[in-house]
């Protein structure tokens, strides 16, 4: 609805004295022009390389009259700009990742200069080339675990149990409406506990794993609750084992409906974490 | 070199989707490496998530009305960590 939010088309004809920032989309050990020639940056324009310390971080032109602190703040909280800007800077993450290790940057992360960027690989070049090492030949990859079909079934036919017993309309109603609510909480923690027999399993395959918050169910569309929301970083070489053992926990516990994503640049793996604790994680089910 | 699972059966569990922007947004959002330095908006990365879900969730909400998310019952409330979930 605002001017600004339309797409620029071409190239923008900077207004004398306007600052353009540099919106970092992530770090590699090296991208030749041929690789970056192919991506497409923020607004449509190039991205280029800013070498430093051995390293290069990959950015994109981000006038601050849109990318600055009080337009970014503002443009964060505006739905279409904000999925615009997430795909975008995947897409030039996706796109560096296919070509070889990428520490990727967090969402709206934007310099005032590239100065500002070369200063970050000089300080941090040891961890970042230590985390591209790690990263190197590996690939994310989400599996999502939502209760399952035979647990909302049960839920259903408990209710309709309830429903046949003896009493006024009222009773019957109420005993229905808490046998529903019994066999919903049942379904809810046998899928829990087989997310988290899931994501052991997962996490024991994979080199790392991570489990996000579960996404609530306005945003995530499903039919029902989501108990697992991993993150596991898997060497490609044994990516179709890891697909094996996703398919055969799918198998195994019906109790919950698993979903596979990927493969991801290694979004979730680009800190350096301690080992996860994952079962102290914040867990779905209560 | 691109690894790609796959399109597989439509009763299979593991059926291949294209980049769904909640997945994306739990990566872009909530993972990948914070720095720090001469940036223009540095905020915590809870509150990054918190503002942008306000944004998602507004949006979501604006097509739902309250009584039909009651209808469906409590699930587990948001990506949002931290405090700020609105109990019942």
């Amino acid at each position: 609805m605002s001017a600004t939010a339309e797409p620029p088309t071409g190239a923008r004809p900077a207004a004398p004295g306007a600052a353009v920032g540099c919106w970092l989309h992530g770090v590699v050990r090296s991208a030749g022009p041929a690789v970056l020639a192919g991506i497409t940056g923020m607004d449509g324009g190039p991205v280029r390389a800013v070498p430093g310390a051995g390293l290069v971080a990959v950015v994109s032109a981000a006038p601050l009259a849109e990318y600055g602190e009080e337009p970014l703040r503002r443009n964060l909280e505006d739905l279409a700009w904000l999925e615009r800007a997430a795909r975008t800077h995947h897409e030039v993450v996706a796109a560096l990742s296919r070509a070889g290790a990428v520490v990727p940057t967090r969402l709206a992360t934007v310099y005032h200069d590239s100065d500002g960027v070369a200063r970050l690989l000089a300080e941090r070049a040891a961890g970042l080339a230590a985390t591209l090492d790690r990263l190197t030949d590996r690939t994310e990859w989400g599996v999502k675990g939502y209760v399952g079909p035979d647990a909302a079934a049960r839920a259903a036919s408990g209710g309709a149990r309830g429903g046949t017993a003896v009493g006024g309309a009222g009773a019957a109603y109420l005993r229905r409406r808490r046998a529903e609510l019994t066999a919903r909480d049942e379904g809810q923690r046998a899928a829990a506990e087989a997310a988290a027999t899931v994501h052991e399993a997962l996490a024991g395959y994979a080199v790392a794993a991570h489990r996000h918050a579960p996404q609530d169910r306005r945003l995530s569309g499903a039919p029902t609750a989501m108990v697992l929301n991993g993150a596991y970083l898997v060497d490609t070489a044994a990516l179709s084992g890891f697909t094996a053992l996703v398919a055969a926990l799918a198998g195994r516990h019906p109790e919950v409906r698993l979903e596979l994503t990927g493969p991801w640049p290694a979004y979730s793996f680009a800190e350096e974490r301690p080992p996860e604790p994952a079962r102290t994680l914040r867990e779905a089910a209560r | 070199m691109t690894t790609t699972l796959a399109p597989s059966s439509a009763d299979d569990p593991l059926a291949y989707r294209p980049v769904a922007l909640v997945d994306l947004l739990d990566r872009v959002l909530a993972a990948g490496v914070v720095v720090t330095g001469d940036i223009t908006l540095a905020i915590a990365g809870v509150d990054l998530v918190r503002i942008s879900l306000r944004a998602l969730i507004a949006s979501v909400g604006a097509l739902t009305p309250p009584e039909l998310r009651e209808a469906v019952g409590p699930g587990p409330e948001g990506p949002v960590a931290g405090g700020g979930q609105g109990g019942a």
